[in-house]
């Protein structure tokens, strides 16, 4: 297997040189592999999300390297990286335009990291693009293509940001709690969907979920951070064979403390 | 009756020529979500470069599209300093409104230029129609067709713009910037492109009101802005938010409504001097009538 993303020694802290400082990251070295499924789990201020941010380019390490395909893009600003990199946020709210429409989002998620130029957004041939492509979500949403996507619930925005983020040429999925604001059955079909498409355009996934079930239950490989580093790393069989209780008696050992404890096994 | 027709026929001279700057302004305003002060400084220096070229005896209708270019140098300059210095945008408009003071001074060379016998893009019409065998005065009557045409024109110009790629990740530059860049775009690009295109149709708005006016001045500019998002706001309490399209009729029907409603202030009484308080008293209107309505909808 040949890697695909890997992150040497970066660290980051946040409010440096002030009583408020936070070492988000401590050199953390991560290297993933082409078509991982990666889960990610940690306490709260464990880095999680502060390492997709970096991966995503929102926020540049102070010290170390991303790499990305062989390529240097520690530095490089969020545009640049979009034609590979697609990323849901918790909030429906963040990967979704609220005040545009179903098709006006999904046209400008089609030309995700091409130019723009003075080309008519919306064809007759892209709504049936559009709509071939929403119905098997299953929510009804080819039939709105003209509503505003504020109209829409929680699930179906995250529904409408996950075909965004994987339908033009995306090649790494950084989901950051994406089910965490919807309700347990909304959840379990907006991660049924995230596995769909994953399989079908053969990406290389991050997800971060605070279900520890979730965690052990989807993906190839679970890793689990403490501190602004990889203390857990473990695949394939050995991840299968992975228990709530192990995980809980791991994260023990860190010295993860007893309230983070209750965030961890609240699902 | 001729002083009802009178109001009727300068509510519709007026307002048409004041909508291209309702559409600038909206683009800033409604679109980016911020107050752009640029226009205090790009609507009179759409006046003078139209006045200083035209007393140099250039065709009108180059005059007023060098206007409007000059619009979007300006729309471009408040883009580059609050993307590239990463100065606030309202800011940005500020310092872009006081710079843009002096080079109106400096492009008229002077704080007032007449304008009574130079040729208009609107006697220049008039005199081509007539040349096709028509006859017709260049007067009110003749103004407020050439207006409409110019008008719808460049609403569908803009209608067009905010359906392709770029237009549509302009206006998503205004309301997700975090979700459009994601997705590839260089949000300093649009940004560019949004508030050179809004600046433009200010300046453009300057240049025929001058013409109309037949001077421009250093001072047409002072609360523009304010008269802009009025008719923004007016439109907005109309017809609520909407499609692109409904936006453009909205604000051309709010720039038309706030002119009446300027005249009959006048008609009622009000002093020249009172306009810039009932304007703001026509601003707090169209912000809380929405409110009422939802009030009483229930």
């Amino acid at each position: 297997m040949t890697s695909i993303l890997s992150l040497a020694g970066v660290s980051k802290r946040f409010h440096a040189g002030t009583p408020s400082e936070v070492s988000a990251l401590r050199k953390l070295h991560f290297t993933v592999e082409a078509g991982d499924f990666v889960t990610i789990i940690g306490s709260n201020g464990a880095g999680k999300s502060t390492l997709l941010k970096v991966v995503a380019g929102m926020v540049i390490p102070d010290t170390g390297t991303v790499t990305f395909e062989g390529r240097d893009i520690t530095r490089s600003p969020v545009y640049r990286r979009a034609a590979v990199i697609g990323r849901i946020a918790q909030d429906p709210g963040d990967s979704t335009c609220a005040t545009m429409t179903i098709e006006e989002n999904l046209a400008m998620a089609e030309r995700r990291g091409r130019p723009r130029g003075l080309r008519r957004a919306i064809t007759p041939s892209a709504r049936v693009r559009f709509a071939a492509a929403l119905a098997p979500i299953g929510l009804g949403l080819e039939m709105r293509l003209l509503a505003r996507v504020g109209t829409l619930s929680g699930g179906q925005r995250q529904a409408l940001a996950l075909l965004m983020a994987t339908m033009a040429g995306a090649q790494l999925l950084l989901l950051d709690e994406h089910l965490a604001a919807l309700d347990p059955r909304t959840a379990e079909t907006v991660m049924a969907l995230t596995q769909r498409l994953v399989a079908e355009h053969h990406l290389t996934t991050l997800m971060i979920t605070h279900k520890m079930q979730d965690a052990i239950r989807i993906g190839n490989r679970l890793i689990m951070m403490h501190e602004g580093r990889v203390i857990l790393d473990v695949r394939d069989v050995a991840k299968a064979a992975l228990t709530v209780e192990a995980l809980v008696a791991r994260f023990h050992e860190a010295g993860g403390e007893i309230s983070e404890d209750r965030v961890l096994l609240a699902t | 009756m001729a002083q009802l027709q009178a109001l009727i026929l300068n509510m519709f001279e007026q307002g048409f020529l004041f909508a291209f700057l309702g559409l600038g302004v909206l683009i800033t305003f409604r679109f980016f979500r911020f107050p752009d002060l640029t226009a205090e400084g790009s609507y009179p220096l759409g006046g003078a470069v139209a006045a200083a070229l035209l007393v140099h005896g250039l065709d009108p209708f180059v005059a007023t599209l060098a206007a409007a270019a000059a619009g979007a140098g300006a729309g471009t300059i408040t883009a580059l300093i609050h993307t590239k210095l990463r100065i606030n945008n309202i800011v940005a408009g500020i310092i872009a409104m006081t710079a843009l003071y002096s080079v109106n001074l400096r492009v008229m060379g002077k704080a007032n230029t007449p304008l009574l016998s130079t040729p208009s893009v609107f006697s220049e019409t008039v005199d081509w129609l007539n040349r096709l065998g028509l006859n017709l005065h260049d007067n009110v009557f003749t103004t407020i067709p050439i207006a409409l045409v110019l008008l719808v024109g460049a609403g569908l110009a803009l209608i067009w713009f905010f359906a392709t790629d770029l237009g549509l990740a302009v206006r998503a530059t205004g309301q997700n910037e975090a979700m459009i860049a994601s997705l590839g775009v260089d949000t300093d690009r649009t940004k560019m492109v949004g508030l050179a295109l809004s600046n433009s149709f200010i300046a453009l708005s300057g240049a025929l009101v001058a013409q109309n006016h037949g001077f421009a001045d250093i001072g047409m500019g002072v609360g523009i802005l304010v008269t802009g998002a009025a008719a923004v706001l007016i439109g907005e309490a109309i017809f609520g938010d909407r499609t692109v399209t409904w936006w453009i009729v909205a604000v051309i029907c709010g720039t038309v409504i706030y002119r009446l409603l300027v005249a009959l202030a006048l008609r009622i009484g009000f002093e020249p001097v009172d306009l810039r308080l009932v304007t703001a008293v026509l601003l707090l209107l169209a912000l809380t009538i929405p409110r009422w309505r939802v009030l009483v909808l229930r």
